[in-house]
């Protein structure tokens, strides 16, 4: 398929250069069209044969899932089971792990290994970088959600409406958007060798204290007064609030803070950007 | 406006197009000066060669020219427009020193990507081809030797079938025989009718490849004509012979730039050898060990950087003129 898409991108590329008028190249609407999937395409092989990527990231939503989900997962939980509540808190812990190493990772890689500045001195527009890796982080959030489901219908018990499911997995696939912002703002600051070990500093406890892990009733107060500064409790309150059924002015409220959490991150992100921009590379 | 951009249109099919242009421009880093007033242009169809060593601000004026940052002073043009606008960027391709690039992706598909941000990319096969990349298509990046990954960059470099090339360092780390072979992969491409820009601290490459050489030290051009022309404005070559001649009489004949002694007679830089030499056997009937050498790049290099290092600033231009 490749083959025949590069050949009669050739033809097309033959036939135009007999006619080429001078002055300014420019590109049909396909062509872009066409940077933007093979960008998302390349990125999206590039993750996928990279085992340290891949792995952590599909399958420890689904471990952490059995082990505490599947032993309890008929008991009962406001408004909802164990084994129904935990897919909404484990699908937020693995969406967020896709966004945040996903970019952050690998925005602050390939900004010291110099690639980033391969692909600025290309004629690539900026966008399809950026948009490229949300795919990317998108189309593997997708596919460990399905795992997950999966596994919480064949073995956790989890039953509800489809409208639950749909709303569920919407609301997952939409909360890549903030924690990819927040991966940007990381890449962008964090050196490379930094990044993974800032990544982590802030995964784990942040999803401990959000109640992702256990559910944020049972955690200890302080803890529970803290959780509302974090974006990781907005998306998982979010999730939530889709099993159990209505949306509430709380849920209002975890979009804003979700979205103020995206635009906070970016603004970090641009003034990383900024700053790189004007460095020197060795 | 339409007009304007019409007669814009019409002037650049009359007039012969100025590839890259560098008019007076400085850049510095924080209180750091990496080039300081440095004009030069790159016409069509030519290969030219930044020559200096590390630090000198090669790599400074390749990140100019691509857009990646902008000068203090001056002005920088590719194809009479600015860098950073994409019309500019579709015209240029461009080979970096880089770390690393994606390890997991395959020879073809680095290809394949960079080949569909141009609008007139080049057939996969002759990339390929051209690149020296025959039986790697489908290995990772990861798993190729030095010398193939940095064939890989020259791939997505001339993928697009850029007008101009910029090749930052391409050799570096390179046994002989790769850059070697990566000399031919650089004419070969040249021979296509587009411009080069090199830069690299290895004299010889300049002297194999480059049409015109520009030598920059510490920011500032310093030289600028053939590699034949930039070694003959050094003394031409070298006499060394034992004799019985003083210093000072050696030195009287015309002809002589300057004397050395050496432990094992003297060694003369003269730009007339063949006279000199004739002269000193007349006067000398004892001279022996006669051994004469051309002035390589890399004398003729040193000997531009060192006048540069001792003269003032104002001297080193008119040496650039001289030149």
């Amino acid at each position: 398929m490749n083959n025949s898409a590069n050949t009669a991108n050739v033809n097309v590329a033959t036939l135009d250069s007999g006619t080429w008028a001078p002055g300014t190249p420019t590109r049909t609407v396909k062509q872009t069209l066409r940077i933007y999937f093979t960008e998302a395409k390349s990125e999206f092989l590039i993750r996928l044969r990279l085992p340290g990527y891949v792995i952590p990231t599909i399958l420890f939503p689904l471990i952490f899932y059995s082990l505490f989900g599947l032993t309890h997962s008929q008991a009962a939980l406001a408004r909802t089971t164990v084994g129904a509540y935990l897919l909404a808190t484990f699908g937020s812990f693995g969406v967020i792990a896709i966004s945040l190493f996903g970019f952050g990772v690998s925005v602050a890689v390939e900004r010291g290994q110099g690639w980033m500045m391969v692909k600025r001195a290309s004629p690539m527009p900026r966008f399809a970088y950026f948009a490229a890796k949300i795919a990317m982080a998108m189309l593997f959030s997708l596919v460990m959600l399905l795992l997950l489901f999966t596994l919480g219908i064949a073995a956790g018990h989890a039953r509800m409406p489809f409208t639950a499911w749909a709303g569920l997995s919407g609301t997952l696939l939409l909360g890549v958007l903030p924690f990819a912002a927040m991966g940007l703002a990381i890449g962008y600051l964090a050196g490379p060798n930094s990044a993974a070990p800032v990544c982590n500093l802030i995964y784990l406890p942040m999803s401990f204290a959000s109640g992702l892990w256990t559910p944020i009733e049972f955690l200890p107060k302080a803890v529970q007064h803290i959780a509302p500064f974090l974006p990781f409790y907005h998306l998982g309150q979010l999730a939530l609030d889709r099993i159990r059924g209505g949306f509430t002015t709380a849920d209002w409220v975890h979009i804003a803070a979700l979205t103020g959490f995206t635009i906070f991150f970016l603004a970090l992100a641009a003034i990383g950007y900024r700053r790189d921009e004007g460095k020197t590379y060795g | 406006m339409k007009t304007r951009s019409k007669i814009e249109d019409y002037l650049q099919v009359l007039l012969p197009e100025v590839a890259a242009e560098f008019c007076g421009v400085s850049k510095c880093y924080g209180e750091t000066p990496a080039l300081n007033n440095v004009s030069f242009r790159l016409h069509p169809g030519e290969l030219v060669s930044l020559l200096g060593a590390n630090g000198a601000g090669k790599t400074t004026a390749v990140k100019l020219l691509l857009g990646l940052a902008a000068p203090n002073q001056g002005r920088v043009r590719i194809f009479g427009q600015s860098p950073h606008t994409a019309a500019a960027k579709m015209r240029i391709g461009a080979m970096l020193q880089v770390g690393k690039v994606p390890e997991t992706l395959k020879v073809r598909e680095h290809i394949e990507l960079f080949s569909c941000y141009y609008p007139r990319p080049l057939p996969l096969a002759t990339v390929i081809e051209t690149a020296g990349l025959q039986g790697l298509e489908n290995r990772l990046f990861g798993e190729l030797s030095g010398g193939q990954k940095q064939r890989v960059l020259f791939a997505l470099a001339i993928c697009g079938d850029p007008d101009l090339l910029f090749l930052d360092e391409p050799t570096v780390g390179l046994d002989v025989d790769s850059r070697r072979a990566f000399w031919r992969e650089i004419r070969a491409f040249v021979e296509r009718g587009r411009s080069v820009l090199l830069t690299t601290h290895y004299l010889e490459e300049s002297d194999a490849l480059a049409d015109r050489i520009l030598v920059l030290n510490r920011g500032t051009i310093v030289a600028e004509g053939t590699p034949k022309e930039i070694k003959s404005s050094v003394a031409g070559k070298t006499i060394r012979c034992t004799t019985a001649l003083s210093v000072h009489q050696v030195q009287a004949i015309a002809g002589v730039s300057s004397v050395r002694v050496q432990k094992d007679g003297v060694e003369i830089l003269t730009s007339r050898a063949e006279a000199v030499l004739r002269e000193l056997l007349a006067r000398d009937a004892s001279l022996a060990n006669v051994e004469i050498t051309g002035t390589g790049l890399e004398e003729a290099f040193l000997e531009i950087t060192r006048r540069d290092g001792r003269n003032s600033q104002r001297e080193a231009s008119m040496e650039k003129i001289a030149l």
